[in-house]
């Protein structure tokens, strides 16, 4: 059992629900990353079975010792529990000098699951703006979509392109729209991806302790001084591509997770379900 | 040989209004003087699409409204509002 400081936070978790990932830069030290960078050079990455605890993949390899960084295990913990099972994993590689990116996609097959999977993205070197960096989509996640369906769209609005260090993580929710951009360099660029699957009840997983008697309560709607950095207001906030009408019915998905992962069935964020569930007898 | 060449321009707005605001944009050259792919560009290329319009672009197909299907009326999916534009461009030399 992971120490409680490791576990994310409620506003982390507000996050994660809202905008469908976290990212955690310079997160894993320099001697893991050119030890994975060593494997990943020499085919040394070996994956399991899927369904395999993750507790028993990568034995005394560098992946291990980054998958036990106290971090990691808490942030892994706290979206699909203590010991997920390992899905699949893959070393995404974009060529140098490519002459487009990949399509925008999200993984698998549509599903229709309120619980999900997490994706880690790790970043084991630095990803400059001209070597692409994957790019995602935030508050993608809830969008039913079949994988490629969406290589259409271009670009959007709050579009992010991962630009980092070598040591970043990125932990996604299974729906995230995504895609691996332009490589301009003349260097190959890597990311490792590995998939896990929950495999305890996705219920309060992380450290709940700063969640204030009466953070649920309802509020008056239209307020302007409600960007209080609670959850209520993490939820609320719109990303920047969402259709004014649809943008609603996102907030609607966040509520419905939320409740999900608190066991709250009365949660909500400016009576968006409150309204529609008032039905007196 | 014809050397008229064909630019597919798609705006993703807001609403079903065609003056309603840019959100997602993809463009495909059938010049070839341009070559586009995801995630090139973090600035639209018009505000609305009505700026489109007023650039030249020729509006080719509007989005047509379908009610939700019934037990879907919460869940989303596809931008619902793609405008496609052309703009005809002569090649020849």
């Amino acid at each position: 059992m992971i120490d409680k400081q490791h576990l994310l936070n409620s506003q982390q978790m507000a996050e994660f629900v809202a905008r469908g990932f976290l990212r955690f830069d310079e997160l894993v030290p320099a001697e893991i990353n050119e030890a994975v960078m060593r494997d990943i050079d020499r085919q040394a990455i070996k994956g399991a079975p899927a369904g395999t605890p993750l507790s028993q993949c990568y034995a005394g390899t560098a992946l291990r010792h980054m998958l036990d960084l106290p971090e990691v295990q808490g942030l892994i913990q706290s979206l699909v529990g203590e010991d997920p099972l390992f899905d699949h994993d893959a070393i995404h590689v974009r060529e140098p000098n490519e002459g487009k990116a990949q399509g925008l996609h999200a993984d698998s097959i549509i599903d229709l699951r309120t619980h999900f999977d997490i994706q880690l993205m790790y970043f084991p070197h630095d990803v400059p703006l001209e070597m692409g960096g994957t790019l995602l989509l935030p508050g993608s996640h809830f969008r039913r979509v079949n994988e490629m369906d969406v290589a259409a769209y271009q670009n959007m609005r709050g579009q992010i392109a991962m630009v980092c260090k070598a040591g970043t993580l990125l932990a996604l929710h299974h729906g995230i729209w995504h895609c691996g951009r332009q490589n301009k360099t003349d260097r190959r660029r890597y990311m490792f991806k590995l998939r896990l699957n929950p495999a305890v009840r996705q219920l309060r997983l992380w450290n709940t302790q700063d969640l204030e008697p009466g953070y649920q309560s309802q509020r008056e709607i239209y307020t302007r001084n409600a960007r209080d950095g609670g959850v209520q207001d993490i939820l609320s906030r719109r990303e920047p591509w969402f259709e004014a009408a649809s943008g609603r019915l996102e907030i609607v998905n966040r509520i419905k997770l939320w409740r999900f992962l608190t066991g709250d069935n009365e949660f909500d964020v400016h009576y968006w379900l409150g309204r529609l569930e008032n039905k007196p007898a | 040989m014809a050397t008229i060449r064909q630019q597919v321009l798609t705006l993703y707005l807001s609403t079903s209004a065609l003056d309603s605001r840019v959100l997602g944009w993809s463009m495909y050259d059938g010049t070839g003087n341009q070559a586009h792919t995801t995630g090139d560009s973090d600035t639209p290329p018009y505000e609305t699409g009505l700026d489109a319009l007023r650039d030249g672009w020729r509006l080719l197909q509007l989005p047509v409204l379908i009610p939700p299907y019934p037990g879907e009326e919460y869940s989303t999916s596809f931008m619902k509002y793609g405008f496609v534009f052309e703009k005809l461009e002569d090649t020849g030399a």
